[in-house]
């Protein structure tokens, strides 16, 4: 391990340049405290994102050597092979400053897919009954892990096409209430994702999966959206219950 | 400041090959009208161009396009499983499994050319 690590970080907005930094290689360092040293020791004016450190509050995803990654899980020895680094802001969003992306739009995008919460009980009522192995229940927890990094959105391609696109972290994000039985929004919510921007749009490529940090698969969670979107269409053909 | 790294995993040049494919698919199928019409207006000319098929360069091409109809075949089983069922395990072992069939397919037709 040599003592130093040769940094480019990304300086500006959508325009700007790369600057160069020489930063001292640590055992189990990170990418973000790579970061950190770069802001704390050489340049204050460096801004970014973090908050956690630990993987949980998903703040701190950038651009690492051309991919996207959630920094403070990402260690240096991972990611540095040739022993440099290359450090940018997230792809498919607004650059704030330098590191930090403006995630606005890629909130608002779970929003627009409906994925908030329909609540259908009031205090009086008593609890719904969920089962660890409901088959419904094991699909939610295949995609409730999510911690809103916007990795994934960074990743695909689809996102960069078409503007309108919801986004993997948002469909995912529906389909997991889609599975849920304590929650009445359904019906706004197909309607939701089934429009232009929405699941059909995915052409399962699977970037999101590659690099969720989470090992969640939006691809299969946009699959399901598919399949109840196709299935209250025919009902909405043929009837049925509900 | 365009990074592409993110392309580079198996799904995505899966999604590549099934893309490509389908569009020489979609280009040779009107050749392949025009030569089944020639079948309908004059058996010469018919075989005067089978026999134009027998020569070494167009088998070649022909093999690369059964690999190209296995590859989009089998691409689109994949993605079958994948959004009618939710297959979720091996599925880039589906990829080279799927990579592999059309290989195999295009090498027995040559194996079988006259
Ligand atoms: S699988 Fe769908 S959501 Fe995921 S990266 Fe590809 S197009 Fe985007
Ligand atoms: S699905 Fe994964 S990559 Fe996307 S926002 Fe959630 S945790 Fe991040
Ligand atoms: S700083 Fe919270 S996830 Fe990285």
């Amino acid at each position: 391990m040599s003592n130093t690590i040769k940094v480019s970080v990304w300086r500006g907005q959508t325009e700007g340049a790369f600057e160069d930094f020489e930063v001292p290689r640590q055992p189990s360092q990170t990418v973000l405290d790579v970061i950190t040293y770069i802001q704390r020791n050489i340049d204050p004016t460096l801004s970014y994102r973090f908050a956690c450190r630990v993987g949980v509050c998903g703040s701190c995803a950038m651009t690492v050597n051309g991919r996207p990654r959630w920094t403070c899980r990402t260690h240096v020895d991972k990611v540095a092979t040739d022993g440099t680094l290359q450090v940018s802001p997230l792809r498919n969003l607004e650059v704030v400053k330098d590191l930090a992306c403006d995630m606005t739009e890629f909130f608002n995008k779970m929003n627009r897919a409906e994925g908030k919460f329909h609540p259908t009980k009031s205090r009086d009522d008593d609890f719904d009954m969920v089962l660890p192995d409901d088959p419904k229940r094991k699909q939610a927890s295949q995609g409730i892990e999510c911690i809103g990094c916007g990795v994934c959105y960074a990743a695909c391609d689809v996102v960069e096409w078409n503007k309108d696109y919801l986004g993997p972290a948002a469909l995912n994000r529906a389909w997991t209430l889609v599975n849920d039985v304590r929650d009445g929004g359904n019906a706004e919510r197909i309607a939701a994702v089934s429009g232009d921007g929405g699941c059909h749009a995915c052409h399962s490529q699977q970037g999101c999966v590659e690099h969720c940090p989470k090992h969640i698969s939006p691809t299969h969670s946009i699959a399901g959206l598919k399949r109840a979107v196709a299935k209250s269409a025919l009902k909405g053909i043929f009837g049925g219950d509900d | 400041m365009k990074p592409r790294g993110h392309r580079n995993h198996a799904h995505y040049w899966a999604f590549v090959l099934h893309r490509v494919s389908g569009l020489l698919l979609a280009l040779f199928i009107p050749v392949h009208f025009y030569v089944l019409g020639m079948a309908i207006e004059s058996a010469t000319r018919l075989d005067g161009f089978l026999s134009w098929t027998n020569t070494p360069l167009v088998k070649l091409a022909e093999t690369m396009l059964v690999v190209l109809l296995a590859a989009h075949l089998t691409g689109g089983l994949r993605l079958m499983a994948l959004e009618f069922f939710g297959t979720r395990e091996s599925s880039k072992t589906a990829v080279a499994i799927g990579t592999g069939i059309a290989l195999v397919v295009g090498l027995t037709f040559l194996l079988n050319v006259r």
